[in-house]
């Protein structure tokens, strides 16, 4: 029995509730479970990428209940780099929390594991219904998770993001009832079954029904027009639920793939590829939308929300491609800029509190304390999100380039190109200003007068007690950074390798005969491993 | 493998410096030197195999499906510019090492400067177009950081992200122009490419790729219209433009046009886009030059003024003019870069480059003079110096240019005319700095400079004097070589000599230096000609360029981002009207085979209620109290419609959420300010009237269209499966928590962190109370009436029995821990309502988030259980057993799990309640007492 496929759902499950059952006490043993929890899962999330190698598309039958009757989780090439992803990202993240911001609010570990949970079981299911479950599990958690710490700001936001995406969740809900009505099944792999032998009056339902969940997953996706939840709840959240967020838009972007090159693959008949052209343009415009936002943020934090949106759009393209080569490329992009703007929000964060009053602001104000360091990372990571080489960025982006068709280079280069442009232009402004702008006398009286603090603060920093802020970034918040941001070189180095498994991830997606086959083709009680 | 070594060791090298400190300035400039000596010496050692025409090339995978390798080479064409770079990069670390003052930060010059290297190297070996692409963006970026060393200056600052913006903007642009050709030739070996010009000039795309990678040539160039970025970036410290804008960084954009040559030149196009824009280049910065009182600036200028003729030659339809062309891309580095490290050295003694106060400096200078007079005659085109030979080729080959047919002799005319105002601006330079009379009000006393950072200059100036006398013993090999690979193909025969007897070339050489001579005696005529135009500052235009299109940026943004979830809504409204209408519209009719149900007066009657209370929910909005009662209308009419339609389970638990619910809502109610914002004016009802109108239709039609549909599900194998599979005649207990039990542990968990999330939001919210309600009446004081809290206390032990009945049959008849615990819960509320928080609390002193976790942490083990039996997670078992006293029973595993369901309901829904009516208590979060 291979319960390895269940074990990123469990693990951050049972870790979550262990946290939750006391909400008091010290910090340190929650942050210790909190941390070897994420490693595990790190450890469990590598292993499954390492089977999903072999090509075979495994389940799992939870409840013994075989497909296409009980819920399946399945684990193929995508599922396992998205979970993979996640891991990683969550444990930069939460590394950077370990060091005093979990402590703002309450259950903030707890909630971290279930939001994780969510996610995972999002990546994973086989089932129509059980993913709803599981947006539901990351929407509840996120919400949480986004209030943490309280605060005007993040509660004006944070509504906004509750409200549209319960509209959301309720959408959802119509869209698969439409389908089930219609299909007759839950079963992912059933369902790309059944459409094929869809009779016509039916398939406009099935076509409605799709086009509604299409609108849900851009909802989560932040596709233009229905953006407008993440540019304030990204930029008001605290850095590192920001941070685990930056996969939260990449769920909807995983969503469309799923059950667009699946159920509507290319035995769909008419309605194979019904929601690429929709996405197609409205990524399009999202990616443009996110270069003028980029320019527009008065803020790091906001303009790194905002380079969230640019990414979606970028992806939304890749997908509105349709094709293998498009996919792969968009797979390579999606790992890199999970990681990369999640660090960006550490980095925000961790700038911010040395600025003093000016925080993330790009306004002129006083020198951040570790400007080497800062300054280092900041230049990685913008060079990385706008796309200038060596690093991921930039692969990412000339592999989507590469992968346009002649019909939809003229479309897709331009707008890439410009929004590259605008962003450049965007974060040199902010670099410059924030690194290279203090004002030189500002920064001497600083050094006088603030280096008792800063002593201070360093001393309180090893304890790790209450809410001190540490005005120098200690080693755990480091770690948290480089972890995040130290993902662009390491997916550099390892393109190579990395773009093959991407490849061969968009050619197991295209081949979805294979993934009916393994899921519904079976004697009868195989053990589904 | 050492080949690549060229390239590592610099970029090595870049963190050496790093190691350094500003104390020991002599051994961290040694320590940088290291890296760049060995890769010159491995660049020597391949010369002669590629003088002999040998291309050596190295490469290592690195990205195949990007088409993307690490492959190097190194033809003629590199090795030119490899040592160029390696070999002026050196004078320049060596010279920066006294340019330095002591406050300036120079281990990360150093590291800046040897990334720099890296990168221009990379640029010129590289064998592969991405990989060409990939230094090219890396020397904008590390020309960004360079320009901005001193980055306290806004000056450094703006000239800095000048050059970025600009010169980024083309690296984009040539990464499309490269993947066009990469895509036409299906390749993006430098090789292949190079020897596929018939197959790239045929293709309808070769205009858009020439188009996109000469952008990319220009604005590295510093070509007209592009020339702006570079006199700007004179804001660096001395020796970076010593080295940027002599050997390396401007003329990476040449070096393009030259690699490319073989494929891309020849075309019509090519000529007049590269030629013209070399022509008015050339002219635009000569013409510059002669009037910029900064000595940089002059040196700025003229570089753009250079550039310009490089490009020209680029453009000639000519072999030997590409000859030229690289000729003087070596004389031009030579002599510009003494020149601007003599400039450096002038401000470093005198504490300013103004060409106005700057005067007579021989008499406290002699040898800077000497060196500076020699670089500029080279400069200048005289004679017996370097500069002169390759300038007369220029001269001689655009007499030979049929470009712009009838009018041809306008380009050599014109060649002429710039070469006139080189020939003036070196000698403004050179005289008004160095002699034209005593020095006056200088902010310092200059002297010479320590001999070693002055050996740079020396070195320079004597290479420039001896090709000028020797070039075909110095040049005409490397040349050859480099010619050979910019023109894929042997090199035309080369006759370098300083005396090809008189000719056409020789006169208009010598009109240029006559004609610049008297040019600069009578230079006051044009700068009162100039005064008329009013000045432009590039810089400014371009900040207020920025600045508006970030003005522009955040009007767009805050228009459509007004901060409304009206509007944020109506777009998803609109989405769904979008898709799903453009879906119905398709179908011929919503009537499915299936016959319409017969309606009866209950169901009539029951949807009229129902309809008249969703429509008084909203009408009355502002009366919540009524607003919410119509409310629970609707959920009640829905229970009975579950009822009728026999889900008697469904009924059950909508019956009691509804209870709980209201109570909730109520309380949240409670808290909402008195005033509700200003009534929506009727043309927005209007619109949301329509909007939700429409939206009902849609999901009304899809309802029906579902509904007369037959349905082949997969529910059948449910109904059959039950009992045999799950143990239980109650089906949809069986799906809850059998079938679907995964979906019931992520609701439930659902449920349990929405509870610790309103904990967590209210743990700090600190809410106005209101104290009346919103017509002003007050609150009645009376909160907790005895008789309910009699009819509370004695309802609470029956309710518990009745939700451990519904809890226990419900794997069987319609029941379960869902509804059971919404029965607790219930009754549990009712006495909090009744007897208020504290009293309750004070008896039953109950943490709920522990029986909420609990809950979910029993469904979850329960799952886990089934591990031990080497089964999937939530297998169920169930089987009859033999209680004594009891009987028969039969027990399934599911029921621990719907025990999970039951405390998780029980616990949050009171966690909720506990907590939104704590805020009514003294316990109220107050803004000095703050929890963890």
């Amino acid at each position: 029995m291979n319960h390895l496929i269940v074990m990123p759902i469990l693990v951050p499950l049972i870790a979550g509730l262990a946290l939750l059952l006391n909400r008091d006490g010290s910090a340190t043993p929650r942050r210790i479970v909190g941390l070897t929890a994420t490693a595990l899962l790190v450890a469990v999330c590598a292993m499954l990428v390492f089977q999903s190698t072999d090509d075979t598309i495994r389940y799992y039958a939870l409840g013994d209940w075989q497909p296409p009757f009980g819920i399946i989780l399945v684990l193929d090439r995508l599922s396992a780099m998205m979970v993979m992803l996640t891991a990683v990202l969550a444990f930069g993240s939460l590394l950077f929390a370990s060091a005093g911001g979990d402590e703002e609010g309450s259950n903030f570990q707890g909630l971290f594991q279930l939001q994780l949970m969510g996610i995972n079981g999002a990546f994973l299911t086989g089932d129509l219904f059980n993913l709803f479950v599981f947006f539901e599990v990351l929407l509840i958690a996120s919400y949480s998770l986004l209030m943490h710490g309280g605060g005007k700001a993040r509660i004006h936001s944070g509504f906004h993001y509750v409200a549209l995406n319960l509209a959301g969740s309720a959408l959802f809900l119509i869209g698969v009832g439409v389908l089930y009505g219609a299909l007759g099944t839950l079963n992912m792999a059933d369902m790309a079954a059944r459409v094929a032998e869809l009779d016509g009056d039916r398939r406009v339902l099935v076509e409605a029904g799709a086009l509604l969940l299409l609108v849900v997953f851009a909802l989560k996706a932040a596709m233009l027009p229905l953006y407008f939840w993440l540019p304030r709840a990204y930029a008001s959240a605290p850095a590192p639920v920001a941070a685990l967020f930056a996969i939260m838009t990449k769920v909807g972007v995983y969503a469309i793939i799923r059950v667009f090159t699946l159920i509507f693959g290319p035995q769909a008949g008419s309605l194979a590829g019904l929601a690429q052209p929709w996405v197609w343009w409205l990524a399009l415009a999202t990616l443009a939308l996110g270069g003028v936002g980029v320019l527009s943020a008065r803020d790091l934090r906001t303009q790194a929300a905002y380079l969230i949106v640019l990414s979606v759009g970028t992806l939304l393209a890749g997908v509105g491609m349709n094709s293998t080569a498009a996919n792969a490329a968009l797979l390579y992009y999606l790992m890199h800029t999970t990681l990369v703007t999640g660090g960006l929000f550490l980095l925000a964060e961790t700038i911010s509190i040395q600025r003093g009053k000016a925080g993330a602001r790009i306004v002129r104000g006083r020198a951040v304390h570790q400007i080497a360091l800062l300054g280092g990372l900041f230049l990685l990571a913008a060079m990385t999100v706008a796309g200038v080489p060596p690093f991921s960025g930039a692969i990412g982006k000339a592999l989507l380039l590469q992968s346009a068709s002649p019909a939809q280079q003229p479309w897709l280069w331009p707008i890439l190109l410009i929004s590259s442009l605008a962003a450049i232009v965007a974060l040199s402004r902010t670099g410059s200003t924030l690194f290279w702008r203090a004002s030189s006398s500002e920064k001497n009286t600083d050094k006088h007068e603030k280096n008792p603090e800063r002593e201070q603060a360093d001393k309180g920093e090893k304890p790790e007690k209450g809410r001190k802020e540490a005005v120098s970034a200690g080693p755990l918040r480091i770690a948290g950074l480089l972890v995040l941001l130290g993902a662009s070189p390491v997916l550099m180095l390892f393109a190579g390798p990395l773009t093959e498994f991407t490849h061969a991830t968009a050619e197991q997606l295209a081949d979805h005969e294979a993934y009916i086959q393994a899921i519904l083709v079976r004697d009868s009680m195989g053990d589904g491993s | 493998m050492s080949l690549l070594l060229i390239v590592l060791l610099p970029l090595l090298g870049s963190l050496v410096p790093l190691m350094g400190s500003n104390e020991r300035r002599n051994a961290c400039a040694t320590m940088t030197a290291v890296a760049p000596t060995i890769a010159l010496g491995i660049a020597l050692a391949y010369m002669g195999q590629v003088l002999d025409g040998d291309i050596p090339r190295a490469a290592v995978s690195w990205i195949p499906a990007l088409g993307l390798e690490l492959a190097m080479r190194l033809d003629g064409l590199s090795l030119l510019f490899v040592l160029l770079i390696l070999g002026i990069g050196l004078l320049i670390i060596l010279y920066t090492r006294f340019y330095l003052a002591d406050g300036d930060d120079m281990p990360r010059f150093y590291a800046f400067l040897m990334l720099f290297m890296t990168s221009m190297l990379g640029i010129v070996m590289a064998d592969n177009l991405l990989l060409l692409w990939v230094f090219w963006e890396l020397t904008s970026l590390s020309s960004f950081l360079l320009i901005g060393y001193w980055y306290r200056q806004s000056e450094a600052r703006k000239g800095a992200r000048m050059a970025l913006t600009v010169t980024g903007a083309g690296g984009l642009a040539l990464l499309a122009g490269l993947l066009l050709i990469g895509q036409i030739v299906g390749s993006y070996d430098m090789q292949v490419v190079l020897d596929s010009r018939e197959l790239i000039q045929q293709d309808p795309r070769y205009l858009p790729a020439l188009l996109l990678v000469l952008l990319g040539a220009f604005t590295k160039s510093a070509q007209v219209p592009f020339q702006f970025w570079l006199p700007h970036a004179m804001a660096a410290p001395t020796p970076v433009s010593a080295f940027l804008h002599s050997a390396t960084m401007v003329k990476a954009g040449v070096f393009l046009l030259a690699r490319m040559h073989p494929a891309l030149a020849g075309s019509e196009a090519w000529l007049y886009l590269v030629g013209l824009t070399g022509l008015v280049t050339l002219l635009y910065g000569a013409y510059f030059a002669l009037l910029k009182h900064d000595l940089k600036g002059i040196l700025a200028f003229s570089t753009v003024s250079h550039l310009g003729i490089i490009t020209l030659l680029f453009g000639l339809d000519s072999r030997l003019a590409v000859v030229a062309g690289l000729f003087h891309i070596v004389n031009h580095a030579c002599f510009k870069a003494a020149l601007f490290m003599t400039a450096g050295i002038v401000d470093h003694e005198c504490g300013t480059r103004d060409i106005r106060k700057l005067k007579g400096l021989w008499r406290f200078m002699p040898l800077t003079t000497t060196m500076a007079v020699l670089a500029g005659a080279a400069m200048a085109g005289v004679p017996l110096f370097n500069g002169f030979l390759s300038k007369e080729m220029m001269l001689a080959e655009s007499l030979q240019t049929p470009l712009l047919g009838g009018l041809s002799w306008l380009i050599p005319a014109l060649a002429t005319v710039g070469s006139l105002l080189s020939v003036a601006y070196s000698l403004r330079l050179v005289r008004n700095v160095f002699f034209d009379g005593p020095a006056r009000d200088l902010p310092r006393t200059p002297h010479e400079p320590p001999r070693l950072m002055l050996a740079p200059v020396m070195l320079l100036t004597v290479i420039c004097v001896v090709v000028g006398l020797l070039p075909a013993l110095t040049m005409t090999a490397l040349l050859e070589a480099a010619a050979s690979a910019a023109l894929a193909g042997d090199s035309p025969e080369l006759h370098l000599a300083i005396w090809h007897g008189v000719n056409p070339a020789l006169l208009m050489s010598l009109t240029a230096l006559l004609g610049g001579l008297l040019l600069y005696l009578q230079r006051r005529h044009v700068f009162a000609f100039q005064r008329q135009f009013r000045p432009r500052d590039a810089r400014l235009l371009f900040e207020m360029g920025i600045q508006l299109g970030v003005r522009i940026a955040q009007r767009a943004i805050d228009s459509l981002e007004n901060g409304s979830l009206q509007r944020y809504m109506l777009w998803l409204v609109i989405a769904v009207l979008c898709v799903a209408g453009s879906a119905l519209t398709q179908t011929s009719g919503l009537q499915g085979p299936l016959e319409n149900q017969p309606l009866d007066g209950l169901l009539i009657a029951g949807a009229i209620i129902a309809m008249f209370a969703g429509l008084a929910t909203a009408i009355m909005h502002r009366r919540r109290l009524i607003s919410l009662l119509m409310l629970s209308i609707v959920g009640l009419m829905t229970s009975l419609a579950f009822a009728r339609f026999s889900a008697p389970d469904l009924a059950l638990t909508q019956l009691a959420v509804e209870v709980v619910n209201m109570i909730l809502l109520m309380l949240a109610l409670f808290f909402l300010p008195q005033k509700t914002p200003q009534e929506s004016g009727a043309p927005r009802i209007l619109r949301d009237v329509l909007l939700a109108a429409g939206f009902g239709g849609i999901v009304a039609s899809l309802n029906y269209a579902v509904l007369t549909r037959p349905l082949e599900s997969i529910s059948d194998f449910y109904l059959e499966n039950s009992v045999p599979g799950g143990g239980g005649h109650n089906v949809v207990n069986v799906i809850l928590v059998d079938f679907r039990g995964f979906d019931t542990l992520g609701e439930i968990t659902v449920l349990c962190i929405a509870a610790i999330g309103i904990y967590k939001l209210l743990n700090r919210l600190r809410l106005f109370m209101p104290s009346s309600d919103a017509d002003g009446r007050p609150w009645a004081l009376d909160h907790h009436p005895a008789i309910l809290g009699t009819v509370a206390q004695t309802i609470l032990p029956l309710a518990l029995l009745v939700s451990f009945f519904i809890f226990l049959r419900g794997h069987n008849a319609p029941g379960g821990g869902f509804i059971a615990g919404l029965i607790t819960a219930a009754a549990l509320l009712l006495l909090y309502i009744a007897r208020g928080v504290d009293w309750t609390q004070q008896r039953a002193p109950i943490q709920f988030q522990p029986i909420a976790v609990a809950g979910v942490g029993v469904a979850t083990l329960t799952g886990v259980g089934s591990f031990v039996f080497g089964q999937p997670f939530l297998t169920s078992a169930y089987g009859h057993f033999h209680i004594p006293l009891i009987g028969d029973i039969e027990l399934a595993t599911a029921i621990l799990f719907d025990l999970g369901v039951y405390l998780t309901v029980v616990g949050s829904t009171l966690m909720m309640l506990a907590n939104l009516g704590k805020m009514t208590t003294r316990h109220r979060p107050s803004k000095n007492k703050e929890q963890a």
